[in-house]
């Protein structure tokens, strides 16, 4: 894949362990000649800590997708490094307990306006706050869990997804007038921190291993991220309001 | 290559500096999670600064089997390099 982001300035959300998708997707990016800068959320020595296992030295800003403060100071502190980018990774997702492993009939309004506040309406917080340093041909791209289906144990964690499904379509349609492209990852389960997070998670993970035409690994978090860079490359010059889906073609079956 | 008491010094060092736990408290029969009250991402963090201090490689698959701190010990003591 070398060569394929040459030169591209890429910001990559959502890096906490080397599990995570954004861990693979800054990897793969730097190995294929963009320049990385990472944002970490809660747990900085942790982020910095995996940071120091990538290819070459990222620098991390700090950025909690729901602090106003963090997100108005991005674009400044982006700055810092780059002049400006080609592309946003979206990969951060969160639900309190309650609205996942069943609880769907109990969630409380103010756990479930969580979920959507960090997984929904941050795609378009983090979108805004970067613009000014987008320019034409550039893209986003985030990370859903197909969400036209109800899952069992994903609860509002997949209604967070739909939003966040509809909100790509959205950005799409307003970013599309600065030539901006907005397209998700419909990636299979992986055994990543925020899926380990959810009671109950393995259920389906052996149906997808069994189920899907070809084979999905869920310890392997490369194929997203080569879905997610494909996607910010000069190869998807027309796209947008997509999801692609790096499944290992579950979709697509019924059984 | 780390003795067993140096593994068990290290380890507890290392989950001082990043799960606040009291070095004296870290001995061989206690649990991460029940006795030593490391959350999840802590211990994430631990076995990585564990990899870095031992130059082992502890797997995604291994962690879970790594209950007590005897465990980690025994695990870093046979793959160390
Ligand atoms: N793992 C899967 O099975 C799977 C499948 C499909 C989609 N996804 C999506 O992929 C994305 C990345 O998740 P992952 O599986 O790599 O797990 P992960 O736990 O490694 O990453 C989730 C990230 O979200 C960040 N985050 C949480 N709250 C935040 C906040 N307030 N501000 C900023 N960042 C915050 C965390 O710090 C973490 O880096 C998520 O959107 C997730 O829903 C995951």
């Amino acid at each position: 894949m070398s060569g394929l982001l040459e030169g591209k300035r890429l910001l990559i959300t959502g890096v906490l362990t080397d599990q995570s998708i954004a861990f693979s997707t800054a990897k793969l990016a730097q190995e294929a000649g963009a320049e990385v800068i990472l944002t970490g959320f809660g747990r900085l020595s942790l982020v910095e800590r995996t940071a120091k296992r990538l290819p070459k030295p990222v620098p991390v800003i700090e950025l909690d997708v729901s602090s106003k403060e963090h997100l108005d100071g991005l674009a400044d502190k982006v700055r810092e490094h780059v002049d400006g980018l080609d592309g946003v990774v979206h990969s951060i997702g969160f639900a309190p307990q309650s609205c996942l492993g069943g609880g769907f009939m109990d969630a409380p309004w103010e756990d479930v306006a969580t979920a959507v506040q960090v997984s929904t309406y941050s795609y378009m917080s983090l979108a805004k706050a970067t613009v000014p340093l987008l320019s034409p041909g550039s893209g986003i791209v985030g990370l859903t869990f197909d969400a036209t289906v109800a899952w069992p144990v994903y609860d509002w964690m997949g209604v967070a997804k739909a939003g966040l499904e509809s909100a790509n379509r959205y950005l799409a349609l307003h970013l599309g007038k600065q030539g901006i492209r907005s397209n998700l990852v419909a990636a299979g389960p992986l055994r990543t921190m925020a899926a380990k997070s959810i009671p109950g998670f393995e259920q389906f993970e052996d149906e997808w291993t069994k189920r899907a035409p070809i084979t999905w690994d869920l310890h392997d978090t490369e194929p997203a991220a080569k879905g997610i860079l494909a996607l910010l490359s000069d190869w998807f010059p027309a796209t947008t309001g997509e999801i692609v889906h790096v499944d290992g073609g579950f979709h697509a079956v019924g059984a | 290559m780390a003795s067993r008491e140096e593994i068990v010094t290290g380890l507890a060092d290392i989950l001082n500096e990043l799960a606040g736990v009291e070095q004296a408290d870290v001995t061989e029969e206690k649990t991460f999670t029940d006795d030593l009250d490391v959350d999840s991402l802590s211990m994430v963090e631990v076995i990585m600064a564990a990899e870095d201090k031992f130059g082992v490689k502890i797997p995604d698959t291994e962690m879970q089997n790594l209950k007590t701190v005897g465990d980690a010990v025994s695990y870093i003591e046979a793959n160390q390099k």
